[in-house]
């Protein structure tokens, strides 16, 4: 689905990715971990096409994405960005329509498709209720929600998602995450969710990537990846992996 | 009446009454009866106009009528532009001035006014084309300076704006300081008294008024999804380099076109996409027609206003927005009752 071929990237002299390479099938969601400025958000950017590539190659479907417009990118690919800064006029309406912006011609008209694609994917991740009200006065968690509403009225195969629990309460991070899997395994979604916990990593991702200084150190599934000796090394503080009961979900903690 | 019908009927109904009052009213007062005899004259039958009406006649179409639609013409492209540049930089104290237009414009006539340009048509045609030259020059070393390889930032864009046009409105400053006698007149070109009667100026400015306005209604929906930032707008598919640059050339030729013959009339672009925006929400793509029909009709009363208040001198237009229109917004302001209107 989603093919990562070493790419580079730089912000000025500076290499922030170095020949990263990963693979994104459809159904999986990945999760991308790492100490801060390892190139999370980085590697995010530059998949969905925001930051230019030094060197490599991203496929979508065996085609190379420089190849496509800006619009048959977003048909392929919905980013949920962090609930920053979001204009509080909009309705939640109004923004997940916002979503359906790569099917919208010049003028803004919106078809009968593109309000149901809209209400289907506020139905499925229960904000149907906010509908009318202004993102101004959303919850944190409420307004993160919304934004995977209309990433998913983009009705594109590959999510990105960058940190989308950061603001949230625990109630909300675990409804998140459970409503991702949820729909990942349901349209067969590639997703790629770049997170800070990794408790919800070892919960939730199929499989598990992880950056550092721009590179990538390790992938593989949770159970390989996540280790004390790997996890240790990596964010530079002893930790200790804890199995629950045999064959059962593993707590991640400092040791 | 659908609800989403109604704004548009309410701002073009005031429209029709702000066109009506512009037409009727100066220092001669056209009668309604003489201006529907005259207009239906014109439209039906060839006969010249009797010769009590003659004076009437020539009021009405050499003066009231041209002037009428360049008024309406130049409040539409201010707020239109205005409204453009607001969603473009997602900044409330946006107007269509904020790039440079206004600064160069006014050096532009100021530099021309110095010169004593002969009483032909060609001459005096001199000072709105060198306020057009000078505002088109002033925003492209803006755009270039700003310009960072194929990009050209917004906030480069706006301290870029602001540093020009320091620049330019010093060395107005400086032309009016040490010129002889023409500063009143340059004042009052700068304050938005600019007048030129005639059909001339109306069709001068008519092709970038009406192509800049129509170019920029269709733009309400990529300054919708722009509100989100530019890296979310182009994660959602938008083009968003293209639509900055046509953003930007569209209003500035637009807002060009309108002070060179009106000069620099303040308030309307910065306030009425705000009042209509207080009024009917901030949807670019219904913002963008309501705001330009309301500019029209609020320039339009405000240049009654100006005709009539020391009549027959005729007040500078700018200062009559800036007076009464602000009183008006705060009104406006206090009675919004939405929390979040921006």
């Amino acid at each position: 689905m989603l093919k990562v071929e070493n790419i580079s990237v730089s912000y000025g002299a500076r290499l922030a990715l170095n020949k990263v390479s990963l693979e994104l099938p459809a159904g999986c969601i990945l999760g991308l971990i790492g100490p801060n400025g390892a190139g999370k958000t980085t590697l995010l950017r530059a998949l969905c096409g925001v930051l230019p590539l030094q060197d490599g190659t991203i496929w979508i479907d065996g085609g190379d994405i420089r190849r496509l417009s800006a619009m048959e990118r977003a048909r392929l690919m919905a980013v949920v960005p962090q609930a920053n800064h979001l204009p509080p006029a909009f309705t939640a309406w109004e923004t997940v329509l916002l979503g359906r912006t790569p099917y919208i011609n010049w003028l803004g008209q919106v078809s009968s498709r593109d309000e149901e694609a809209a209400r289907q994917a506020m139905e499925r991740t229960h904000t149907i209720d906010l509908a009318e009200r202004r993102i101004g006065e959303l919850s944190g968690g409420e307004q993160q929600r919304l934004l995977l509403a209309r990433a998913l009225a983009q009705g594109a195969p590959i999510l990105l998602m960058d940190e989308p629990t950061t603001h949230l309460d625990l109630q909300y991070q675990y409804s998140l995450l459970e409503q991702i899997k949820k729909l990942a395994h349901e349209d067969q979604l590639a997703v790629l969710v770049a997170l800070h916990d990794l408790n919800l990593v070892e919960r939730y991702a199929d499989r598990v990537a992880v950056l550092v200084g721009g590179e990538l150190l390790a992938l593989g599934k949770p159970a390989e990846v996540l280790t004390a000796p790997l996890l240790s090394r990596v964010y530079c503080i002893p930790l200790s992996v804890i199995q629950t009961r045999p064959g059962g979900p593993s707590i991640i903690l400092p040791a | 009446m659908k609800s989403s019908a109604r704004p548009f009927v309410y701002s073009l109904v005031i429209l029709a009454a702000a066109l009506l009052l512009s037409i009727t009213v100066g220092s001669v007062f056209i009668p309604p009866a003489i201006l529907l005899n005259l207009v239906f004259g014109h439209l039906f039958t060839a006969a010249p106009d009797p010769a009590s009406t003659q004076t009437f006649a020539t009021i009405l179409f050499e003066l009231r009528l041209p002037r009428t639609i360049l008024v309406a013409m130049t409040g539409a492209a201010l707020a239109g532009s205005g409204a453009s540049y607001q969603g473009l930089f997602r900044n409330p104290l946006a107007d269509p001035y904020l790039i440079g237009v206004a600064s160069g414009a006014g050096l532009g006539a100021v530099i021309a006014m110095g010169i004593h340009w002969p009483y032909t048509e060609a001459g005096l045609l001199a000072i709105p084309l060198a306020a057009f030259a000078g505002a088109l020059l002033t925003v492209f070393v803006v755009y270039e300076l700003a310009r960072v390889g194929n990009t050209i930032p917004t906030t480069n864009l706006i301290l870029a704006g602001v540093a020009i046009s320091s620049f330019a409105t010093a060395l107005t400053s400086y032309l009016m300081i040490n010129s002889t006698g023409e500063v009143r007149r340059a004042l009052v070109w700068l304050l938005g008294g600019a007048s030129m009667s005639g059909w001339q100026p109306v069709l001068a400015v008519l092709p970038y008024i009406v192509i800049g306005l129509g170019i920029q209604m269709a733009m309400g929906h990529a300054l919708n999804v722009l509100q989100f930032g530019e890296e979310q707008a182009q994660q959602l598919g938008l083009p968003v380099e293209w639509v900055r640059r046509l953003v930007i050339v569209t209003a500035s030729l637009t807002t060009a076109a309108a002070v060179s013959f009106s000069g620099i009339i303040g308030f309307i672009g910065l306030i009425v996409p705000h009042l209509v925006r207080l009024v009917w929400g901030g949807d670019y793509r219904r913002l963008m027609p309501l705001a330009i029909i309301s500019g029209a009709s609020l320039l339009l009363l405000a240049d009654v206003l100006a005709r009539v208040v020391m009549a027959p001198e005729e007040i500078p237009v700018g200062i009559i927005t800036a007076l009464a229109g602000a009183p008006f917004f705060l009104w406006v302001l206090r009675q919004a009752k939405q929390q979040n209107y921006w």
